[in-house]
């Protein structure tokens, strides 16, 4: 089990390396569904199961292909790919990456250096009727409001995604210049 | 099932937040930048999954539900933006949109 959480990891971060320097969108997407089943084997290593189903359900199935079905609707050509690369130059991209490694350098040192308590419980598995229990028992009110939240975003991405029509009058129509309007959403 | 130490995880989470954060750093594609924030939401969800599976205790399965919610409703809305943008700008570059002026 062991070696299975570090072999994880490692695909993990290597597929998520690959996501950061792709110059090619889908190919990004590609390495981000492994970089996200990779993470589900981790917590498949961790004793979460059902978390792990989510995420393979979820973040690898609906939300790369909502993106992926955005990247189509904008039916980008190869100057694109050819324009990402001109923007990813390694003067750009050097400062943040090291000001990041001097940041993440920190956390290893404070992780390292920190005692970590030792765990009460031997076998640390949590199956999904614990987490069922709890989040229809004292997280109901969280429960209610990640409702409220997933339809305000839903009529966000509605109104949001919606083409505005002018049309004042069918008399005045002819006015206005012929828009060519792209029949999106 | 306990073997993996806590701060190997920890760890973990780290670094694939730090990448996003890098990935969001760098890129001028709006697109990109949307997946390096999914990327860094996706770490923080591995950090509550370890610390729930170290306590053995449900509450950090029940906020990685929590992220994934959040997730789910802000690439709806942030791929709904970049419709937009690219239909207002026809360019997906942020750069474009840096002024306040639809």
């Amino acid at each position: 089990m062991e070696l299975t959480f570090y072999i994880a990891a490692a695909v993990a971060v290597l597929a998520t390396i690959m996501v950061i320097t792709r110059f090619n969108m889908i190919h990004a997407l590609l390495y981000l569904v492994v970089s996200f089943l990779a993470v589900a084997v981790v917590f498949l290593t961790m004793g979460a199961p059902f978390m792990a189903a989510l995420e393979v359900i979820v973040y690898a199935g609906a939300i790369v292909v909502l993106i992926i079905f955005v990247i189509m609707m904008l039916s980008l050509t190869r100057e694109d790919v050819e324009q990402e690369k001109a923007w990813l130059q390694p003067k750009l991209w050097m400062g943040p990456a090291l000001l990041s490694f001097v940041l993440l350098a920190e956390l290893v040192y404070l992780l390292v250096i920190a005692e970590m308590p030792a765990d009460p419980a031997a076998g640390s598995y949590v199956d999904a009727r614990a987490v069922g229990l709890a989040l229809y028992g004292p997280y109901v009110l969280g429960v209610q409001l990640s409702g409220i939240l997933l339809m305000a975003g839903i009529v966000g991405a509605y109104h949001l995604g919606r083409q505005k029509k002018k049309v004042i009058h069918r008399f005045l129509q002819e006015k206005e210049p012929k828009k060519e309007r792209s029949t999106v959403l | 099932m306990s073997a993996i130490p806590m701060e190997t995880g920890l760890l973990l989470a780290g670094v694939l937040f730090m990448l996003g954060l890098i990935s969001v750093m760098i890129r001028r594609n709006i697109i990109f930048m949307l997946i390096s924030v999914e990327i860094m939401l996706n770490a923080a969800g591995l950090a509550f999954i370890v610390a729930g599976s170290h306590w053995a205790q449900p509450d950090g399965q029940i906020m990685f539900i929590f992220i994934l919610t959040m997730a789910a409703a802000e690439v709806s809305v942030g791929l709904a933006l970049i419709l937009q943008i690219h239909h207002q700008l026809k360019t997906l570059n942020s750069d474009a949109a840096n002024f306040m002026k639809g």
